[in-house]
């Protein structure tokens, strides 16, 4: 693997092996010494064109617990304001002396291009470009209900897929990396994917994405899922006239109270998930957000492990 | 294949009964180093220091006074992370380490590996073994010493030192994780 | 200097000999020699009228970095074009005689090509004002074409006004038709490319609805209506229909809608950058079948040229356009002549005769005819070349085609006579007779 791009590039041997590598990582955090030498004298930037404190602290302790160097770059109050070029940003950090890029940028294939030129010859990890691809989230949620999935059933999870899962991803689709890169990850997992939304906030051409559309949260909920998966709503959705307001939108594709009792009903043991920061109250209520079946805090976890995995991967040589 | 190139020459060393009798003397030679088997732990190199330690610690559990369960003697210890050369092969998947409920700590832990040979994944153990905790002492048994250390470390217990010539492999195949009993040696011709 | 053009196929006809001498077509038919003539062999090759580019953009002045009158019409003359118009949308904005008859200037020293300034309908591409329309179409520019390329006239009154005012003068309003509240922030196609790649989405009704409401305000006045770079099937639809209304609309393609995708966004690379943006392939075939009847009736290259640094950058903050000046007759031919969808007397029409009525140059895109001005250009359609931006003479190294073998090569180019392009290089202006 050379660089992390995009959850479409990965084939299901090779997202299986992230997954399984996520694993022992994983274990690692339970340790009293968190820590692994696997990095020892390799630094990893973290190139931050995007304000995310949380996806930054995720890689950075990743990087940190394989004992990489760690530089983190941001956007703000940097040469970056200034007027400076990616390009010159990234061939600065080269010259730093960098062995790999984590990039969050808010142009949508940033990361694709900054790979596919001849600026810097590093991988690249994507963090979050724009509106397409956040993939080491998706990986994460996939660990996650991986993860669950086989404690519940008792065996280890290393080597599955998500055969047969039924996801719905819930929420601004439209404006969503993380649904995008779920979207790829789980099919080609073998997961059944359900996008519902208000049709404002979904994109035109979604209807040639591999999944069920739907414009009705309660009939999706009804017809049993084995995760909802709840999207991140931006207050500014609003003043653009996707939809009336928060009390309509939450009232409709929200996972409130009435229908965490609907999944409570439903008697199957649904997983809920969001890769937060969470607006309680508009996507979800705290109630859905504390309960027991909610994967939040448990996909922070999974994040570090994850992203430990990835930056292994293409600091180490060729996998597969 | 044209005529010229001719098959590796592989050569049995030693036959899955060697292997038997080499390993039941060194569970005793572990056993009067210890002067027993209290604390002791057999921990394994993935993949084929495991089963030899899971073999050694039947044996050592069947000659104890007590009743004994083999299975708290061993444990796995996964090196992959401290290796010295992740930057220059191709990515190795890391196992599982899995230690035996007591832990490590204040043990005598024997690490197990198939081939002791440059002592690089031996230094790799030593470290990954400071990371879960501090034995009271380690101790190395290894099946087969080949010879040609670029570290200063030597194997407590050793099955059998065989002298090989660097461009030789030595492959040694288990049950367990392979089709056959028997180490072998291959010479590129 | 006087040229005998030997065995040509005539708007790929019959072939014949012909004769340019001060400046005019001299003598067509069998000539067994000229004297003081320079012979070009030019058995296999098409004469066609000199290329009249309707949406050309110079930069100059403001943007020198990025092309100059003198690079762009050297590019032009390369192509084949013995005529370019030039956008408004420089630094300063043409939007008033003194900067339109600064780019004549310009132009006419360059000796390349003629250079005809397109004026801003709007002061300084405002959208707010009407500019002075007036004193630049009286101005030694005899300015005829107006538009705030770049930039659509988005104000339906103002858009009729300008159509009712340039009726005085005969001229007409050239219109880019983008919805701007449809395309806030629009970084390509919106489509089932867009939905992949995240990206804001440039959706085809924001060109069509703009189209529609525009032959629906030139039929109501009564004015003339061009409709720059038409890139969707629905647009072709509905100029389609006002055509067959008898509406007075003129619709221009570019060579690169006619052949490139928004597929071709996936690679981020921004030389595919562009606007409008590159559609889907039913949108390529629905616009070669728009030329083939008709309904589109000229080539516009929106020769776009930018500094590397525009380019060499993430999607999100490259600047949009191509170069096409020097690629335009080599797609021509590929995606429409080799197609069997036109003949050369149709490429003829479409990237000269017609171009240059609609705008008002009197001297450009004549009939191969004795006595006409020798404005031509000589095409060898056997050639094959592989598109190098770093040969060309733009100064714009961003050409979508780079690296692809296209067909055809402009042989010669003859500018009031005189050769401007010679054995497919660039050979040397015309002087002015001041």
């Amino acid at each position: 693997m050379k660089h992390l791009l995009s959850t479409a590039d990965l084939s299901r041997a090779e997202a299986i092996a992230i997954l399984d590598i996520a694993e022992e990582m994983r274990e690692t955090g339970t340790r009293e010494v968190k820590k692994l030498p696997a990095l020892r004298g390799r630094t990893v930037v973290n190139l931050f064109f995007e304000d995310s404190t949380r996806t930054r602290i995720s890689f950075e302790a990743a990087a940190k617990r394989l004992s990489a160097d760690v530089i983190n770059f941001s956007a703000k109050g940097s040469s970056v304001s200034k007027g400076e070029s990616l390009k010159d940003t990234a061939q600065t950090l080269l010259a730093i002396g960098a062995d790999a890029v984590v990039i969050r940028h808010p142009d949508s294939g940033a990361p694709a291009r900054l790979a596919a030129t001849d600026w810097i010859g590093l991988p690249i990890v994507n963090a979050g470009d724009g509106t397409h691809e956040h993939p080491t989230q998706a990986l994460l949620d996939a660990f996650t209900l991986r993860r669950q999935l086989a404690l519940r059933e008792g065996v280890s999870p290393a080597g599955r897929g998500l055969d047969g899962l039924k996801v719905a991803i819930v929420g601004d689709v439209l404006h969503s990396r993380v649904a995008r890169s779920n979207l790829w990850l789980l099919n080609t997992l073998g997961a059944s994917v359900t996008m519902v939304a208000p049709p404002t906030l979904l994109p035109v051409g979604a209807s040639a994405w591999p999944c069920t559309i739907s414009y009705n949260l309660d009939e999706v909920i009804a017809s049993g899922v084995d995760a909802v998966m709840m999207l991140r709503v931006q207050g500014e959705r609003m003043r653009d006239a996707f939809f009336p307001n928060p009390r309509e939108y939450s009232r409709y594709w929200g996972l409130d109270d009435t229908r965490l009792k609907a999944l409570e009903a439903n008697g199957d043991e649904t997983l809920i998930l969001h890769p937060g920061p969470m607006n309680r109250g508009l996507e979800i209520s705290s109630a859905a957000a504390d309960s027991p079946r909610s994967m939040v805090l448990e996909q922070v976890t999974n994040g570090v492990a994850v992203r430990m995995a990835s930056l292994y991967m293409l600091l180490s040589g060729d996998l597969i | 294949m044209n005529e010229n190139s001719q098959p590796d020459v592989a050569r049995t060393v030693l036959t899955g009964e060697d292997i038997e009798r080499v390993l039941t003397r060194v569970a005793f030679e572990i056993i009067e180093a210890n002067k027993g088997t209290e604390d002791l732990v057999l921990l394994g190199i993935p993949s084929r220091g495991y089963p030899l330690a899971q073999r050694l610690a039947r044996r050592i559990a069947a000659s104890a006074p007590t009743q004994l369960d083999p299975a708290s003697l061993v444990g796995q210890l996964d090196i992959t992370m401290y290796r010295d050369d992740l930057r220059h092969t191709t990515t190795r998947t890391p196992a599982p380490t899995r230690l035996p409920a007591g832990g490590i700590d204040g043990k005598v832990v024997v690490l197990v590996d198939d081939v002791l040979y440059s002592g690089r994944t031996i230094r790799a153990a030593l470290d990954a073994l400071s990371d879960w905790g501090r034995p009271r002492i380690v101790r190395l048994a290894v099946l087969v010493d080949r010879g040609h250390r670029e570290l200063p470390i030597r194997a407590d217990h050793v099955g059998k030192n065989l002298p090989t010539a660097k461009s030789e492999k030595v492959r040694v195949h288990l049950a367990e994780v392979d089709s056959s009993n028997e180490v072998v040696i291959e010479a590129s011709a | 200097m006087t040229y005998l053009i030997r065995q040509a196929s005539v708007l790929g006809g019959e072939r014949a000999d012909v004769l340019i001498s001060d400046g005019k077509i001299a003598e067509i038919g069998t000539i067994p020699a000229a004297e003081g003539a320079t012979v070009i062999d030019a058995a296999g090759m098409v004469l066609l009228p000199g290329l009249v580019d309707p949406h050309t953009h110079l930069r100059e002045p403001g943007r020198e970095d990025a092309e100059t009158v003198e690079t762009g019409s050297k590019a032009a003359a390369k192509g084949g074009y013995t005529a370019v118009h030039a956008m408004a949308n420089s630094t300063p904005v043409a939007d008033t005689a003194g900067v339109v008859e600064q780019v004549y200037e310009l132009g006419r020293k360059a000796g390349w090509v003629d250079v005809r300034p397109v004026g801003a309908v709007t002061v300084g591409l405002g959208g707010a004002q009407l500019s002075e329309i007036g004193a630049m179409a009286d101005s030694r520019a005899k300015v005829r074409m107006f538009s705030d390329d770049g930039i659509c006239v988005s104000d339906p009154l103002l858009m009729r006004r300008a159509l009712e005012y340039v009726k005085a003068f005969d001229g007409v309003i050239a219109q880019h038709a983008q919805e701007p509240r449809l395309t806030e922030g629009a970084q390509m196609n919106e489509g089932e490319v867009s939905a992949v790649l995240g990206m804001a989405g440039w959706p085809a009704v924001a060109e069509e609805s703009i189209i529609a409401r525009d032959v629906l305000l030139a039929e109501h006045v009564g004015a003339r209506l061009h409709v720059c770079h038409v890139s969707t099937a629905g647009s072709v639809e509905i100029i389609r229909w006002a055509k067959a209304r008898g509406i007075q609309v003129t619709a221009e393609v570019t060579p690169h809608h006619l052949l490139l995708t928004d597929e071709l966004v996936k690679t981020f690379d921004p030389v595919f950058k562009v606007n409008p943006p590159l559609r889907r392939e039913e949108d390529v075939l629905a616009l070669r079948a728009g030329v083939a009847d008709g309904t589109i009736d000229v080539i516009g290259t929106d020769h776009a040229p930018h500094p590397s640094e525009a380019k060499d950058c993430e999607w999100g903050a490259a600047a949009m356009g191509m170069t096409g000046l020097e690629t335009a007759l080599s797609i021509v031919q590929h995606t429409l002549v080799e197609t069997g969808l036109l003949s050369w007397a149709d490429v003829a029409r479409i990237t000269s005769q017609t171009p240059a009525k609609i705008g008002s140059l009197s001297d450009q895109g004549r009939p191969i005819a004795v006595g006409e001005p020798a404005n031509l250009t000589l095409v060898d359609p056997a050639a094959r070349w592989i598109v190098d931006p770093y040969a060309m003479a733009t100064k714009g190294r961003n050409s979508p085609f780079a690296g692809m073998e296209l067909p055809g090569a402009v042989h010669a180019t003859f500018y009031h006579g005189h050769a401007t392009v010679l054995d497919g290089a660039l050979a040397s202006p015309r002087v002015a007779n001041d």
